[in-house]
C-alpha cells in the first residue's frame, strides 16, 4: 500500500474565530495562523491549488461541509464558505488550518474560512471575498443554494463556476443560465460530469473501426435518468448532437417522459427522455441507443460497472460488465474541483446543442 | 483502394481515451513483480474506468493451480498492495475475467493451452481482442518464451495487435543483449516490443520533459555555457533483502545505472524533439547515449556495505546478507563522471551515483550552474554567494526546487542560498498514479513512448560494457562504506577540483 492520507485535528493554535470582523481582519489571521503553523514545524507546507468560494444558505452550510469533507484528495487549498443569513448586517469569521499528513512525506496545510454574511452583502460580496483569496490561484465560485446575485459579483475574481444544473428544476433555464456563465467564466456542470463515464463508454464502444460508421446511423437515442437529472439526459443529447454534426433537434414532454428528434446526417435521431425512479443518485441510470442498420447498443449501471448489451440486425446478442467503480455524490465534487483546472472542450458544444434542443 | 477512416468525432476532451479490447497474459504471473505491482496496477486501472472495455487477463505460471485458486491468489494480492481499498463488485468483475494457464515455459502444452484460452476469449464475446503478452519472468525466458509464441503463431493475428511487454535486466552484457535483441527480432517487429523502465512512468521523470520544455525560463541556459556539472544520485537506504540472488549477479551498476540512471541522463540531455510522438523522442534520446563514451576507469568507483546502523538499528555488512557468497567481488555502490559529447554539453562532467544501504532514500537529478562572474558582495558572516543549483526531486519527494541568492534580513548586505520549491503534492489535486498502470495503459494503447527501443538499450550497454570488462580484470578488493553512510569516501575522487557531492 502507498502513503495514507492521516487528517490531524486542528490544535488550538490553528483555529481563529472573531464576531463583527472586516476582510482586513481575517486575511491577517491567515497570515498569522500559517506563521504560527510553521513555527510549529517546519514541514508543514501550504497546500497551493485553488481558491474554493462557496456561497450557501446559513441554515444548511453543515451538510455543504459534509460534501466537501467527502471529495477525497481533491480538497480546494483554501475555501472560503459564505454562509448567508437573512438580516445579518456584521460579519462574523472563523478560520481554521487543516493538516493532511501523508506518512513518510510532507504535511499539507489547508486552510478553510466561514465568514457569516448577510443578504446585504452578496450584491458586493466580491468586496469581502478579494482580499481572501490566494493571489495568483485559479478561483472557484460554487453557489449550491443559488444566490445568483452573489455569483455575478464574484464572476470578475474567478475563472471557474462550479454549478449543477441537476438542481435546477427546470432544465431549459438551467442551461440559460450556464450559457449566460459561461461567457464569463468556464464553466464545470456537475450534472456534465454526471455523464462523463456514459460518454467514455459510448465513444469506446464506436471506437472499433468496424462499429464507427455506425455512428452516422444512428436513429434513436433513450436515456434513462433519475427523475430530477432530465438535463444530465439533454446534455448527453447535446453531446451527441455537437460531436455527430445533427441539425437542430427539439424536445418535448409526452406522456411522462420528454420526446423529440434532431437530424441527423443521414436520417432523423429520434430522442427520449425516460424517468426512471428506481434510480437512487443524481444522473443518468441508462442509455440505449439503435441504428439505422438494426444495431442497437444499451448501457445500465450495474454491480461493479455499466453492464453493456449489444444486438446485431441479426438479433445475436452480447453482454459484458465495463469496469468501474462509482464515484459517489462526493466523488462527483471531486470531479468537479479538479475539472476547474482543466479544460474540456466537448462542453460548450454540448451546451450549446442541449439549449438550442430546449428552445 | 484504401479506405479512410473517418476519426472518432466522441472521444475529443474526454479524458480517458478508448482502448481496444485486450487480452493480457501475464507470463510469471505468482512471481513478485505481479503480485505487488502488477495484479493492483490492473485493478486500480478497472476501478477508474480505464481498463479497455472488454479485458480479460491470463496468468501463466509453473505453479500448479486452478482459475479459482488463481483468482483468490489475486484478490489477495490486490488487497494487499492496491494503492486504494478495492470496491467488492469492481474486484469481484475483474477476477471473473482472470484465467490460469500453468505449466513451464519450455512446454509447448503450455502454449497450446494458451491459445486455446485466447481463442475462447474472442469467442465468448465475439470479437478479436488485442493480445498482450507481458514476460515478469526471470530474463533467461524472455527468449525463450518469444520463440513458443511463435512457434504457435500467438506473435501475430490478423484482426489484433500483439504485443509483448518485457521487464529488466534487459541482457548482463552488451553481447547478451545484442543476442536478445536478436532473438526477439526473430520473431517479432520492434514496433510490437515494449521494453519496460519503470522509471519512465514516474510523473516527476515526464515532468522533466515539461519542465525543459514548456518553459522558456530554463532552456536557454540548458547548456555548457550556463551548467557547471550535473550530479544524478539513486540511492537507496535499505540492503538487498533477500534478493541476494538476483542482486549478486547484477550489482548496482547494471541493476540501476545501465537503465534507469542512463534513462534520466538522456531525458535531462536531449534535444527537443520535433512531437512528442514515440519514436521522435526516442530519436532524440538515443542521440545523447551515443555521445557518450565510457568513462575512464579513474572515472568509476565501485564500493560495498559493510556492517553499519542504518534507520537506527544495526545492520550487517553486504558479506554477511543472506544468500551472498563469501567471495562476492559484486558493488553495491558506484559512481561514475561521464561526459556527453555534443555541442551542447561538451565539457560539462555529468555524475552518477547509486547505492544500497546509504544515508536516505532519495533520487534526483542536481544541476548546478556556473558561479556568477563576480561578486559585488562580502562574504563576511554568512554563506555567502553560491552557485545556484536546479533539484529535479524524484522520490520520495517530487517536484522542482531551485537555490537563489539571497538577502540576509538586516542591515548589512549578506547573502545566503534560499530554496523556491515546487512540490506536486502542493500544487495538483491528482495523486500520481503508479508507474505500472500508466506503462500498462500505455501499452494496452500502442503507445511506446515511455518504452526503451532496442537501439536504446543496445547504446546503454555500450556504455557500461567497458566498465564491466575492465572490472572483470581488476582482482583488487573493493573499497567499502559503512551501512547507514553517504557512500565510500572514494567517490570523492571522480569529481573536478572544487566540486563535491551533494548530502544525501
Amino acid at each position: 500500500m502507498t502513503a495514507k492520507v492521516v487528517p490531524e485535528v486542528p490544535d488550538e493554535g490553528a483555529v481563529w474565530s472573531a464576531q463583527d470582523t472586516t476582510p482586513g481582519e481575517i486575511d491577517e489571521a491567515l497570515r498569522t495562523l500559517m506563521q504560527q503553523q510553521h513555527a510549529r514545524d517546519h514541514a508543514h507546507a501550504p497546500a497551493r491549488v485553488l481558491n474554493l468560494v462557496v456561497v450557501v444558505d446559513r441554515e444548511w452550510y453543515g451538510e455543504i461541509m459534509n460534501r466537501l469533507e467527502q471529495v477525497g484528495r481533491y480538497h480546494a487549498s483554501r475555501t472560503i464558505l459564505c454562509a448567508v443569513e437573512p438580516g445579518r448586517t456584521t460579519l462574523d469569521a472563523s478560520a481554521v488550518m487543516t493538516i493532511e499528513r501523508q506518512l513518510g512525506d510532507l504535511a499539507l496545510t489547508r486552510e478553510r474560512v466561514i465568514v457569516e454574511v448577510g443578504e446585504k452583502h452578496l450584491a458586493k460580496l466580491d468586496t469581502i471575498v478579494d482580499p481572501l483569496v490566494v493571489t495568483d490561484l485559479p478561483t472557484v465560485v460554487w453557489a449550491p443554494h443559488g444566490h445568483p446575485e452573489a455569483v455575478d459579483a464574484l464572476l470578475h475574481l474567478s475563472q471557474v463556476v462550479l454549478i449543477d444544473s441537476v438542481n435546477e428544476p427546470d432544465p431549459a433555464s438551467a442551461l440559460r443560465r450556464a450559457d449566460e456563465l459561461a461567457a464569463e467564466a468556464y464553466v464545470v456542470d456537475l450534472a456534465w460530469l454526471r455523464t462523463t463515464p456514459w460518454r467514455e463508454r459510448v465513444a469506446a464502444t464506436f471506437d472499433p473501426p468496424r462499429w464507427r460508421p455506425e455512428l452516422y446511423r444512428i436513429d434513436s437515442v433513450t436515456v434513462r435518468h433519475r427523475p430530477d437529472s432530465g438535463v444530465a439526459g439533454v446534455l448527453f443529447f447535446g453531446w451527441l448532437g455537437s460531436r455527430l454534426g445533427w441539425g437542430s433537434g427539439s424536445l418535448m414532454p409526452a406522456n411522462g417522459a420528454v420526446r423529440g428528434h434532431a437530424s441527423g446526417r443521414r436520417q432523423d435521431v429520434a430522442l427520449k427522455l425516460e424517468p426512471d425512479p428506481q434510480q437512487a443518485v443524481p444522473g443518468l441510470a441508462g442509455i440505449e441507443i439503435g441504428t439505422a442498420s438494426g444495431v442497437t447498443i444499451s448501457l445500465d449501471r450495474g454491480p461493479g460497472g455499466l453492464s453493456a448489451r449489444r444486438r446485431d440486425p441479426k438479433g445475436h446478442e452480447q453482454r459484458w460488465t465495463i469496469l468501474g467503480a462509482s464515484r459517489g455524490e462526493g466523488g462527483i465534487l471531486g470531479e468537479g474541483i479538479r475539472q476547474a483546472l482543466l479544460r474540456d472542450p466537448a462542453y460548450s458544444g454540448a451546451l450549446d446543442c442541449a439549449e438550442a434542443m430546449l428552445r | 483502394m484504401a479506405v479512410v477512416q473517418e476519426e472518432n468525432p466522441l472521444v475529443e476532451g474526454l479524458e480517458r481515451l478508448p482502448v481496444h479490447p485486450t487480452t493480457l497474459v501475464i507470463f510469471g504471473s505468482t512471481g513478485d513483480l505481479a503480485q505487488r505491482k502488477l495484479l493492483p496496477a490492473i485493478y486500480n486501472l478497472a476501478h477508474e474506468g480505464a481498463l479497455p472495455e472488454g479485458f480479460n487477463l491470463i496468468g501463466v505460471s509453473r505453479s500448479e493451480m486452478s482459475d479459482d485458486d488463481y483468482r483468490t491468489m489475486a484478490r489477495e494480492s490486490i488487497e494487499e498492495h492496491s494503492r486504494r481499498p478495492p470496491d467488492p463488485q469492481v474486484l469481484e468483475k475483474l477476477l471473473e475475467r482472470v484465467r490460469y494457464v500453468s505449466g513451464t515455459f519450455d512446454d509447448d502444452s503450455v502454449f497450446e493451452r494458451l491459445k486455446q484460452e485466447l481463442g475462447s476469449f474472442d469467442e465468448e464475446a465475439g470479437i478479436t481482442f488485442n493480445r498482450i503478452f507481458y514476460l515478469s519472468t526471470a530474463p533467461n525466458f524472455f527468449a525463450l518464451i518469444v520463440k513458443k509464441l511463435g512457434d504457435r503463431e500467438l506473435h501475430k493475428h490478423p484482426d489484433a495487435d500483439v504485443r509483448v511487454v518485457i521487464e529488466k535486466p534487459f541482457g548482463t552484457r552488451l553481447a547478451e543483449a545484442l543476442d536478445l535483441n536478436r532473438e526477439l527480432l526473430s520473431v517479432l517487429h520492434e514496433s510490437q516490443i515494449f521494453r519496460i523502465d519503470h522509471y519512465l512512468g514516474k510523473e516527476t521523470v515526464q515532468n522533466m520533459l515539461a519542465f525543459r520544455f514548456a518553459n522558456g525560463l530554463f532552456e536557454p541556459i540548458w547548456n555548457r555555457n550556463f551548467i557547471d556539472y550535473v550530479q544524478i544520485t539513486a540511492a537507496e537506504d535499505l540492503g538487498i533483502g533477500r534478493r541476494a540472488g538476483y542482486y549478486d549477479e547484477s550489482g548496482a551498476l547494471r541493476d540501476l545505472v545501465q537503465n534507469h540512471m542512463l534513462q534520466l541522463l538522456s531525458l535531462l540531455c536531449m534535444e527537443p524533439p520535433v512531437t512528442f510522438e514515440a519514436d521522435e523522442v526516442r530519436d532524440e534520446k538515443v542521440k545523447v547515449l551515443h555521445a557518450v563514451e565510457p568513462p575512464p576507469r579513474d572515472a568509476v568507483v565501485r564500493a560495498r556495505y559493510t556492517a553499519g546502523m542504518a534507520e537506527g538499528k544495526e545492520a550487517v555488512g553486504y558479506l554477511e546478507e543472506e544468500g551472498v557468497p563469501d567471495e562476492s567481488m559484486t558493488e553495491t555502490y558506484v559512481a561514475l563522471r561521464l561526459e556527453v559529447d555534443n555541442w551542447r554539453w561538451a565539457g560539462v562532467p555529468i555524475y552518477l551515483r547509486t547505492g544500497k544501504r546509504l544515508a536516505r532514500k532519495v533520487t534526483e537529478i542536481a544541476v548546478t550552474l556556473k558561479p556568477v562572474p563576480h561578486l559585488a558582495f562580502q562574504a563576511e558572516g554568512s554563506v555567502g554567494v553560491q552557485p545556484n543549483q536546479i533539484i529535479l526531486a524524484v522520490q520520495p519527494n517530487e517536484g522542482v526546487s531551485i537555490s537563489l541568492g539571497a538577502k540576509i534580513p538586516g542591515t548589512r548586505m549578506r547573502i545566503r542560498p534560499v530554496n523556491m520549491e515546487f512540490l506536486y503534492g502542493t500544487s495538483f489535486l491528482s495523486q500520481s498514479p503508479e508507474a505500472y498502470e500508466r506503462l500498462i495503459l500505455d501499452a494496452m494503447r500502442g503507445d511506446a513512448t515511455l518504452f526503451t527501443r532496442d537501439d536504446e538499450v543496445e547504446a546503454q550497454w555500450r556504455i557500461i560494457d567497458p566498465i564491466l570488462e575492465g572490472w572483470g580484470k581488476d582482482d583488487s578488493s573493493l573499497p567499502t562504506y559503512p551501512a547507514g553512510s553517504p557512500g565510500p569516501e572514494e567517490a570523492s575522487s571522480i569529481l573536478a577540483p572544487g566540486q563535491r557531492w551533494r548530502a544525501i
